[in-house]
């Protein structure tokens, strides 16, 4: 029953890793609306330091395209922050407050002002800052001067939960212009990113194609293509997940074999006599791989809660990988995933139940007897 | 002239033999029986251990088939049945009794004596009722829903002989069935066999138990896989 119950454990987690992190990447994909994500040509969003230039008139122009929800554009950078002696680095988004797909206020309000700024847990907690202080942020140091560059003191408005940042991660946010300032002159009117948000019922794969085409500077995912691209590099833990996936199956197929076989011979008497007094053979059969079934449900049941718990153990392992946005689970549990692994398993006991049950209600009668009998 | 009613067991010119591994002779059990049996008899098959008693049983039950021979059950040819009807067979037609009573472990009395009766198609109330009925009939009407481990070996082959009778079998064949008893509790079973064959069941037993071959009207003894008596036989 243990092993029914390790091999379902494992086949669970299997079938959960195998769809997981792809289901888990989409889903965070979509969280806040935006369909199509704009970088530079031939790259992938924060993949490298490239910048859209010109990116007031691209978002523009975008916002005119049919089909076209909300544009909403970002830059990234980094901020160093002092307040009250301590002096933090933090990854920094420039955004606009309305149209932001990027984190959630959880305490405060939106930065709306030129001067504010939202702050993550992390970051609040390094700078030991709270919402209302004012810090002072610089956008770079200037070896040459010996000084910081685009330094003005800042208002935390809020704290925010930032979607796509690492565990741990100290992350600001804050107006897009602001942001735009503070790097300089070279920075000006440049964007990271573009997100785009379609109008419902519109062709996503369609206007990707045609922004594309007419912006030729940049490349524009989908969320299905970036799904696909997700794919390609996740093929390994696939066909890792396919494998694990296919032993439990085989250890679970032979472990009913086993249980089968050992309770056929140690009932053969029971057996026997069902036949001799006119069982017919296949309800014998029957019985005796409903039995199996029954096991391997029991065993399967517990195996699913066990899967659950090593999923959950493993995800906190998995998701620690440096550069994975905290969100992203690699198992993640749908109830389609216990009805396939318990389905599996259910199926491969019956499998399995069948030859040892046939065998056994299938021995000659009056041998099997005087056997019993001795 | 009035015709005789042709007998209910007819056992004609009957061999069973056993093939050895490798190339050793083979075995024979049964060296060409013959016997009858009529309708409402009480039979005892006795003999030394290993005189083909059982094998004979065996036979009767369709549960083996002879190497030669005939053996007819109702105007049915037991050894031409195809496992399939020889299973429908046993179900409908025989009880079995056994020395080691075999009942199911895991079901109550009252659920091993519905066992034949479900498979053969009853309804679930009928199934109750009769089991209650046969269970009153053996003296265990109070021990309906106790597991065969909550029950004595005398209980226990009670509740056998009331699972044979479940489907109000023609004939009845019981294996040394005092064979686990003891004495007292074997003359209860003998008593209780008796009435079940004065309530109109035929009834061959196999035998070593002598008070129980006596209760018999009619005694077979065989020796070496042949009949050496037929004490008893109508006719004879």
């Amino acid at each position: 029953m243990l092993g029914v119950a390790v091999a379902a454990a494992m086949l669970l987690d299997m079938v959960m890793l195998s769809s997981g992190m792809r289901e888990s990447f989409g889903s965070l994909l979509v969280t806040t609306g935006y369909q199509i994500r704009l970088a530079p040509r031939g790259t992938l969003p924060f993949d490298t330091d490239a910048s859209i230039q010109a990116g007031t008139g691209l978002v523009d122009s975008l916002k005119a395209l049919p089909g076209v929800a909300a544009v909403s554009p970002v830059l990234g950078g980094q901020l160093h922050v002092t307040h009250a002696g301590h002096s933090v680095t933090a990854f920094a988004l420039g955004g606009i407050a309305a149209v932001q797909g990027d984190y959630d206020v959880v305490a405060g309000r939106q930065p709306a002002g030129p001067n504010e700024m939202v702050g993550s847990a992390d970051f609040l907690a390094a700078a030991g800052a709270r919402v209302g202080d004012t810090v002072m942020a610089a956008a770079g140091f200037d070896p040459e001067l010996r000084g910081t560059t685009g330094l003005r003191p800042l208002v935390i408005v809020g704290r925010a939960h930032f979607i796509y940042t690492p565990a741990g991660q100290r992350a600001v946010a804050l107006p897009l212009q602001t942001l735009q300032q503070m790097e300089g002159g070279s920075a000006w009117d440049r964007l990271s990113l573009a997100m785009v948000r379609a109008d419902s019922g519109a062709n996503v794969e369609a206007l990707r194609r045609e922004i594309e085409r007419r912006f030729t500077r940049v490349s524009a995912i989908s969320t299905e293509t970036a799904l696909q691209q997700v794919d390609q590099r996740l093929s390994y833990f696939r066909q890792l997940a396919l494998i694990l996936g296919v032993v439990s199956l085989v250890v679970g197929f032979l472990l009913v074999t086993t249980m089968v076989t050992v309770s056929v011979n140690e009932r053969l008497g029971e057996i026997i006599v069902m036949r001799a007094i006119g069982v017919a053979r296949a309800r014998v059969v029957l019985q005796i791989m409903l039995e199996g079934v029954a096991l391997m449900t029991i065993g399967t049941a517990a195996g699913l809660a066990l899967g659950l718990v090593t999923g959950r153990y493993l995800n906190g392992i998995l998701s620690g990988f440096p550069g994975l946005p905290a969100e992203i689970r690699f198992f993640v549990f749908a109830p389609r995933d216990a009805w396939t692994a318990l389905g599996l398993l259910v199926g491969a006991g019956l499998l399995a139940g069948i030859y040892p049950s046939w065998r056994g209600a299938s021995r000659p009668i009056a041998t099997t007897l005087r056997e019993e009998a001795i | 002239m009035a015709r005789a009613s042709s007998p209910l067991v007819v056992v004609d010119r009957v061999t069973r033999e056993y093939a050895m591994s490798g190339d050793a002779p083979t075995v024979a059990a049964l060296r060409g029986i013959s016997f009858g049996v009529e309708r409402a008899e009480y039979v005892a098959i006795v003999g030394p251990s290993g005189c083909g008693k059982s094998t004979l049983l065996n036979l009767l039950g369709g549960i083996d088939t002879p190497t030669t021979g005939s053996v007819t059950i109702g105007g049915d040819q037991v050894n031409g049945m195809s496992d399939r009807q020889a299973t429908r067979f046993r179900l409908l037609r025989v009880g079995f009794v056994f020395q080691r009573f075999y009942l199911m472990p895991a079901l109550t009395a009252a659920e091993n004596i519905e066992l034949p009766m479900a498979e053969a198609g009853r309804a679930k109330a009928a199934r109750r009722e009769r089991a209650r009925e046969l269970l009153d009939y053996v003296g265990l009407g109070a021990r309906a829903g106790h597991r065969p481990a909550q029950l004595s070996g005398g209980e226990q082959q009670r509740v056998a002989i009331a699972r044979a009778l479940a489907n109000e079998p023609m004939l009845l064949l019981a294996d040394e069935p005092t064979g686990e008893l003891d004495a007292r509790t074997g003359a209860e079973m003998i008593e209780l066999l008796g009435r079940v064959n004065r309530d109109g069941t035929t009834m061959i037993v196999v035998t070593h138990d002598e008070d129980l071959a006596r209760a018999a009207r009619r005694e077979i003894h065989m020796r070496d896989g042949r009949i050496v008596d037929d004490t008893g036989a109508r006719g004879a």
